[in-house]
């Protein structure tokens, strides 16, 4: 029998570093991310988990450390939000640059200003193009989960890519769900010890990140994105291999009654979530709706995306974020996806909760009530004070 | 009492610094009394073109570079590293320009120092951001002229008094050095080795080109900051023990700062009036550092 404790997405997310033997963290506190360092500094003093932990006075510097100990070959763990992400993002692009698999927790809240708290996927995509894996949650067990998983994959030769696990403040941050607790033999045998091909080592001496002419910097970004080519390969054995012991099964999306569905929408995290009981009322009443939330954002997931959504005569897409004069970040990605296919369904771009209001069942059957009775647009607003 | 400096060189020829610079004779030093079990770490500054390039390295430890900013908590981060996944005794070196330093780099180093992180900071300062061509920073002292501080109206400001700054976290240990006096670097090195915590390093490095000398007066240029007490020698351990260690006391009293002064083109436009006022300026500094070290 398992071991199940009640957890905020936060604490979940320290249980996910501790099942995972991290060995250095580095944070510095936000909210709503503080929890998570918080339970795991008492970890570390308490004996839970033996690891360093870096108390630094910035995110700026969470990720410089963390970056310094991942290249002399530890497990590393960090978490931020919001205005500590953006102030990582010059480290972001470091972490990828040198090939290190740090994982991150990273609680959606939208940017200031003006000062908020809550949840918006704006600051997480906005990193999109730094070469994290990202990987956006709608469970507390998904959260817990997707640490181990994070380090299998991030970790692999083939990937060496650092990784963000993304989740909803408050939505999931703080709200306590039940969480099974995997058994740390089991962990082990899962997730070896961090092994790099190269690391700061003063017997086999090298150096990391030197000056580079366009001879060879061209060569090192096509490595970057073979490693993310390579890394949907080992996303999925990480996943097959993940269900196969602890019995919980992950794709790169989750489809919800998207076999014979006619109009599919396309959501990320707690919305998506949400939007199922949406799909069953709409369902009750005749309506053939299906629901694709995408888990992977970084690695896009193309081929999953195009199989699923090929035969739908309408697509949703819900996001909750904005690209100022661009619209919605996952409806371009969405559309980009279904430039080539044949079959071309028409793409509506959703904007809704923006700033953490709440997207309720009802908002989402609103959507497909729009969709049936006008024609796509790239941005339409939803219950937004015009 | 004569020091041995160890022989062994820990850095090759063939790397790209510029004739007679100073960073690249500091680096030198260091390492041959740090020795191979170091790690070191690289913020943006000459060093960061000096090693390279790719696929090149000058150096014969292994190296990081890091982003401007982060040379103290990338270190930090190194020295964690070792500590959980390698050798807890390596020695984790934070090696960075005046502007890494001085500058942008100074919250980090704050925060390192704060926590007392086991590691080496240096500031190999060449008195501007050199890599850069010639930029002031807050390590350019009074009345030199940079590409931003141009003669018709150069620094107006103080050198930053960073070690003092440094002094107030309360660190182990913090030691000034030149590279004109490479057997004191060494014994202050050796003690540093010794100390467990943050250990603060801050070396004198003429910068030829920067300077506007000659590249075979780097030396030269680098005895007479000490000798005028430009860039006096101490020690300051706990924050609060200073020591002065001037190499020759006695041949050092009352050399005033004129020909040092005169020797440098980027002060080539400065009158009388402003060499005297650097010279009141150094006197008061010498006076105080003598009353914190109960001379």
């Amino acid at each position: 029998m398992s071991t199940q404790k009640v957890l905020m997405g936060n604490h979940a997310l320290s249980w996910g570093a501790v099942t995972s033997r991290v060995q250095v963290i580095s944070a510095y506190p936000i909210t709503p991310q503080t929890q998570v360092v918080e339970l795991l500094s008492e970890m570390c003093t308490d004996g839970t988990l033996d690891a360093e932990f870096i108390k630094v006075e910035s995110e700026h510097s969470a990720m410089a450390a963390c970056i310094g100990a991942s290249a002399a070959g530890a497990r590393t763990f960090t978490a931020t939000s919001a205005q500590g992400l953006a102030l990582m993002h010059e480290m972001l692009h470091w972490a990828v640059g040198g090939r290190l698999p740090v994982v991150m927790g990273n609680i959606n809240r939208a940017m200031a200003p003006p000062w908020t708290i809550w949840t918006e996927q704006t600051d997480s995509l906005s990193q999109r193009d730094t070469g994290w894996l990202q990987v956006y949650a709608s469970s507390n067990q998904e959260v817990y989960d997707s640490v181990l998983m994070a380090y299998k994959i991030a970790e692999n030769r083939k990937v060496s890519l650092p990784m963000m696990i993304v989740l909803d403040a408050f939505f999931l941050s703080h709200t306590s769900e039940n969480v099974i607790m995997i058994d740390q033999n089991k962990a082990d045998a899962y997730l070896p010890k961090y092994d790099p091909e190269f690391k700061l080592d003063v017997k086999n001496p090298h150096t990391f990140g030197g000056l580079t002419t366009p001879d060879w910097y061209m060569e090192l970004r096509y490595n970057i994105q073979k490693g993310m080519d390579d890394s949907y390969q080992v996303i999925r054995d990480a996943q097959s291999e993940f269900k196969s012991v602890f019995g919980r099964d992950y794709g790169m999306v989750e489809e919800y009654k998207c076999e014979d569905a006619d109009v599919i929408l396309v959501g990320m995290a707690t919305a998506a979530s949400t939007g199922k009981e949406s799909i069953d009322i709409l369902r009750n009443k005749g309506v053939k709706a299906g629901l694709l939330r995408i888990r992977y954002f970084r690695p896009f997931p193309f081929e999953d995306v195009r199989r699923v959504l090929k035969n739908a005569k309408q697509i949703l897409v819900l996001d909750r974020n904005l690209s100022p004069g661009l619209g919605g970040i996952t409806f371009q990605e969405v559309k980009s996806a279904m430039y080539n296919e044949k079959n071309k369904p028409p793409i509506y771009g959703f904007i809704m909760g923006l700033g953490g209001r709440d997207i309720t069942v009802e908002s989402i059957t609103n959507l497909f009530e729009h969709a049936k009775k006008n024609d796509p647009q790239d941005i339409i607003w939803m219950e937004v004070k015009k | 009492m004569i020091y041995t400096i160890p022989q062994k060189e820990l850095i090759n020829p063939g790397h790209l610094a510029c004739q007679g610079c100073g960073g690249a004779l500091a680096l030198r030093t260091v390492l041959k009394t740090l020795g191979e079990n170091t790690i070191l770490t690289f913020p943006a500054c000459c060093w960061s073109v000096i090693d390279g390039p790719f696929p090149y390295s000058a150096v014969k430890v292994p190296l990081f570079h890091t982003a401007f900013e982060t040379a103290a908590v990338t270190a930090a981060g190194v020295k964690a590293g070792v500590k959980k996944a390698q050798d807890p005794n390596t020695i984790s070196v934070a090696w960075a320009g005046d502007g890494g330093t001085f500058d942008i780099g100074i919250q980090a180093l704050s925060g390192a120092a704060e926590r007392n992180e086991d590691m080496f900071y240096f500031v190999y300062d060449n008195e501007a951001y050199m890599n850069t061509g010639v930029q002031r920073s807050s390590a350019t002292p009074k009345g030199a002229w940079t590409t931003t501080t141009p003669t018709q109206s150069p620094k107006k400001e103080r050198k930053k008094d960073l070690v003092s700054i440094i002094a107030a976290h309360a660190v182990p240990y913090i030691a000034t050095a030149c590279v004109a006096y490479p057997e004191d670097l060494t014994k202050k090195l050796e003690k540093a080795k010794k100390i467990k915590g943050f250990k603060f390093f801050h070396i004198f490095a003429p910068c030829p080109p920067g300077w506007k000398i000659n590249p075979q007066d780097t030396i030269r240029i680098a005895k007479m900051a000490v000798e005028n007490k430009m860039f006096p020698l101490f020690e300051i351990e706990d924050g609060e023990k200073y020591t002065i260690n001037m190499p020759n006391p006695k041949k050092e009293k009352n050399v005033p700062v004129n020909e040092y002064i005169l020797k440098q083109g980027r002060f080539r436009h400065l009158k009388e009036d402003d060499i005297n006022e650097i010279q009141a300026f150094v006197d008061k500094r010498w006076e105080k550092l003598k009353k914190l070290a109960e001379i």
